[in-house]
């Protein structure tokens, strides 16, 4: 991502609100006359539903599926907001809209696990940086969707690119950055109109050189104050681990004894979710050495991360990395803007690929979410170069299921099989070429964007008025 | 003796050295000459000495000569970078490594880039092997609004890679130019007018005072070519309102030579650009009003000021220190945006090379530079790479630090030794 992310950018968090009434839909083991204190574990919901659609019949398609099969020539029907089937000879709807996508690529849409969107928005201005908590290393407290501003016109560039859903991360300042968000790229007047149904929370962590050089160095004092060193990385995340366990055992015993609850702490409700299993852990780790140490720190602490990110040396110990089951989400080139990155190769992703580990293509950047497509194009390229064979539809893995996975949604959407969410991106023609671009993305079944078709595309706040809204960009 | 000794020890540890220049013919080529001779579908190129010395379909190849069977790949100039920051800085995040600003310096105009040129860096060999063999290289501005002097090098890595150490002059006239001149556009035109004064009254003004306005005395002296029109003026500028005010310093100063660089705005002046005959290079993926000087930013910029016949060339800028090589990337979006495939391949060839008065390159062509790439595809399709690249005639090592890394662990099976072992 820009610079400014590399190291600047990571915040935030935040855990539970707090409701501390009797809650009526939790009854908690409590002695019979007592109110239980419960934590409201959703207390900003998502207020988000599929806009209305007719059923679609995309006509002809040649189809990847997202999990490794491609079809050439099918339907493909949608209806209620969701893929009914695909294949050839469907049954079609009578009031059905009839698309024809002969000589065209239908691709589930492609899922984002690591955005800034709407934290670090356009125009890149002194009020508009909210993606870095930076006032401490550890602010498992603060949580992304408080930086959001849904109308950063990079979410509309996005969905013009294919980008249906998208996980927003704080940056990776802090050792303990915050809460990230998962979104649906649907434009909205609330962050809550866009937050994806049902998605679990994530937690944002950061390895070496950002937690180092903002904590330790930071506002060109030194000594600036704790970490100086990836010692003291470690040593951050260990203590706080430390004191989320104590906090969780509190808790523990007085739901199965009662008693006075434990004292509210944010950040700590954050880190008890992760151990609870119910919040995945998201962490900024370049260096192939320090996966290998936060894969054993998770191990001391009982839980597990879900994916690394940058992670520009995951084809060094891809097969650790398989055999732990985190993903690897990457750059296909990204390299050199710091020593943690001098290590960069373009066969990254195709060699996490091959090894059998999770890989992702993910962006950082806005302008990178706007071609995904082709970074995959270039990974799959220079993997093969280098005698891997992957075909497209393994490849197209990286941009829908894997990240989906990678972010507990794949339930709901991520490929293309019947009963999914109909995220569905209609192609110009091969998705792996330079020349492509998309002609038509739904979410939930409802089409928001057609790129022949002004009226179908979005015009956020901040351009309205401005010089070249509506234009085409 | 000493030379054989090299010799040995650069075989025996396995380094490559640049290789000279041979005699050599491509033949079956579909030869994308950037000339009158258009997309030769199938003919030959002959290289002597560095040179084209013939090109098309049914020359005649000396039996003495090398060949090599292109095999219907495409071949084509090599690709010129238009506007980046490789090889002056190895490591962003690392100062010591980083030659690409002086924000603590108080030297203007007389600031050469080319002083922190490293052929060794990394970056060097991997944008060679992407087919980039030019690159246009420029300070990143810090302290004042005249950067001072850029360079234009070829990615051999060899020790003496510099095409032109003094291509141009750099200048902002945007957002940024203003924070540095004082904190306001008046602010930067008043400066840039001092400077102007300042260099065109050289020495004589300096012969009474230490200083002149804006410029100190070496400032002014290197400042005083591009004020005559001696040397291009490479002007960052984004808003179409900024634009304009630069060309009507053109009309003012006709006898300067000026070319815009961002030019975000470009495409809503493109009749005047045009019309002024003043050249742009853009990043064609731009299209977020990330600045309030770039609202209207479109990816469509290069497509309509191509059609309004404004010279436009191309350059990746949002990562601009180790991804030059995507130069390639984003001409191929600017196809898919609208701009025809061989403005798109002029835009990385003669565009450049006119702008930055390269007259032996951007095209293949008899009596110029061999700099020639061999493609496994369409050279703006993104899942194409070069087979082989030649500099001034001649080949290329293909090999990076980046391959070199890929090619130890792309096998992670255990074995007798560390892969340490493995080089």
């Amino acid at each position: 991502m820009p610079i400014k992310l590399t190291w600047t950018k990571s915040a935030a968090v935040a855990v539970a609100a707090i409701a501390m009434s009797a809650c009526e839909t939790v009854p908690p083991q409590v002695s019979a006359n007592a109110e239980t204190v419960t934590i409201d574990q959703d207390p900003y919901p998502s207020t988000y539903a599929p806009y209305p659609s007719k059923p679609v019949v995309l006509r002809g398609a040649t189809v990847l599926d997202g999990v490794g099969g491609r079809l050439d020539q099918v339907d493909v029907l949608l209806s209620g907001g969701k893929i009914v089937a695909f294949g050839t000879e469907l049954e079609t709807p009578k009031d059905a809209q009839i698309i024809d996508a002969t000589g065209r690529w239908v691709t589930p849409g492609i899922i984002d696990n690591h955005s800034h969107l709407g934290v670090y928005p356009s125009p890149s201005v002194s009020a508009h940086q909210d993606g870095n908590e930076i006032s401490a290393p550890v602010t498992a407290e603060v949580w992304a969707e408080h930086g959001v501003w849904p109308h950063d016109p990079g979410f509309s560039r996005a969905m013009a690119a294919g980008v249906t859903s998208l996980q927003i991360l704080p940056g990776s300042a802090n050792l303990f950055g915050g809460r990230g968000v998962i979104l649906k790229n649907v434009p909205a007047r609330t962050v809550q109109g866009m937050k994806f149904p049902g998605a679990p929370y994530t937690l944002k962590m950061a390895c070496g050189e950002n937690p180092k050089r903002v904590y330790g160095y930071g506002g060109g004092a030194y000594p600036g104050g704790a970490p100086y060193s990836r010692m003291g990385n470690i040593a951050g995340y260990r203590t706080a681990w430390a004191k989320a366990v104590e906090y969780k055992r509190g808790w523990d015993k007085y739901h199965d004894e009662g008693g006075d609850p434990p004292d509210r702490d944010l950040e700590l409700d954050t880190l008890m979710g992760v151990i609870n299993g119910e919040i995945l852990v998201h962490m900024h780790c370049y260096r192939a050495d320090e996966m290998a140490q936060i894969m054993d720190m998770s191990k001391e602490f009982g839980y597990r991360v879900t994916s690394f990110h940058h992670a520009v040396e995951s084809y060094k110990i891809a097969d650790l990395l398989a055999d732990y089951g985190a993903c690897s989400a990457m750059w296909a080139d990204w390299w050199g803007f710091k020593m943690e990155a001098y290590d960069g190769i373009r066969e990254n992703i195709a060699m996490v690929h091959r090894a059998g580990a999770c890989a992702i293509v993910h962006s950082d950047s806005d302008i990178g979410i706007q071609r995904l497509n082709q970074e995959a194009a270039k990974a799959l390229a220079d993997g093969n170069k280098a005698g891997l064979d992957i075909s497209r539809a393994d490849a197209w893995q990286w941009l829908s299921a894997n990240p989906a996975k990678s972010l507990g949604i794949f339930d709901q959407t991520g490929s293309i099989e019947a009963g999914k969410d109909a995220d569905i991106v209609v192609w110009s023609g091969d998705p792996f070429s330079t020349y492509t671009k998309a002609d038509l993305v739904f979410v939930d079944g409802a089409m928001l964007y057609d790129r022949n078709n002004p009226d179908l595309q979005a015009v956020m706040d901040f351009e309205l008025g401005q010089p070249g809204a509506r234009d085409t960009k | 003796m000493i030379k054989r000794l090299l010799l040995a020890s650069v075989l025996a540890f396995g380094l490559t050295l640049p290789m000279s220049a041979q005699d050599f013919a491509i033949q079956n080529a579909k030869i994308w000459t950037g000339t009158d001779q258009g997309l030769i579908e199938s003919g030959s190129v002959l290289v002597r000495d560095g040179e084209i010395v013939a090109v098309g379909d049914g020359i005649e190849i000396p039996a003495s000569v090398e060949t090599v069977d292109a095999n219907g790949r495409w071949v084509t100039p090599g690709m010129i970078s238009s506007f980046s920051r490789t090889g002056i800085v190895e490591v962003n995040a690392e100062d010591s490594t980083d030659d690409r600003a002086a924000p603590n310096s108080t030297a203007s105009a007389s600031l050469m880039v080319s002083d922190g040129f490293n052929p060794d860096a990394n970056s060097i060999d991997a944008t060679r092997i992407e087919g980039v063999t030019r690159i246009v290289v420029a300070l990143s501005l810090s302290a004042h609004i005249i950067g001072g002097q850029g360079f234009v090098a070829d990615t051999s890595g060899a020790p003496h890679s510099l095409t032109d150490p003094k291509a141009f002059m750099f200048i902002d006239m945007g957002e940024a130019g203003a924070a540095m001149a004082g904190g306001s556009r008046p602010a930067l035109w008043a400066k840039l007018r001092s400077a102007i004064e300042d260099a065109r009254t050289f020495p004589a003004r300096y012969a009474t005072h230490d200083a002149g306005d804006a410029l100190k005395r070496p400032d002014a002296r290197a400042f005083g070519p591009a004020v005559r029109g001696q040397q291009l003026i490479l002007v960052r500028v984004s808003r179409a309102s900024d634009i304009l005010k630069v060309l009507a310093l053109k009309e003012d100063m006709p006898q300067m030579r000026i070319a815009l660089v961002g030019a975000e705005d470009g495409w809503r002046v493109a009749q005047e650009l045009a019309r002024a005959n003043i050249p742009v290079i853009v990043d064609p993926y731009t299209n977020l009003p990330e600045r309030f000087e770039a609202m209207a930013a479109t990816q469509e910029n290069a497509k309509r000021l191509i059609e309004a016949g404004v010279p436009t060339a191309f350059a990746y800028m949002s990562r601009d220190t180790h991804q030059a090589r995507l130069t390639l990337q984003v001409a191929g979006n600017a196809v898919g945006n609208g701009v025809a495939h061989d403005d798109a391949m002029h835009a990385l060839t003669t565009v450049p090379a006119s702008i930055f008065g390269l007259d032996s390159l951007g095209v293949i062509a008899s009596g110029k530079t061999a700099d020639l790439v061999l493609w496994d595809g369409d050279p703006l399709e993104v899942m194409s790479a070069p087979d082989a690249v030649w500099i001034d005639g001649a080949a290329q090592s293909m090999t990076s630090r980046q391959t070199e890394l890929r090619d130890r662990y792309i096998d992670l099976e255990p074995a007798d030794l560390p892969v340490a072992y493995r080089h």
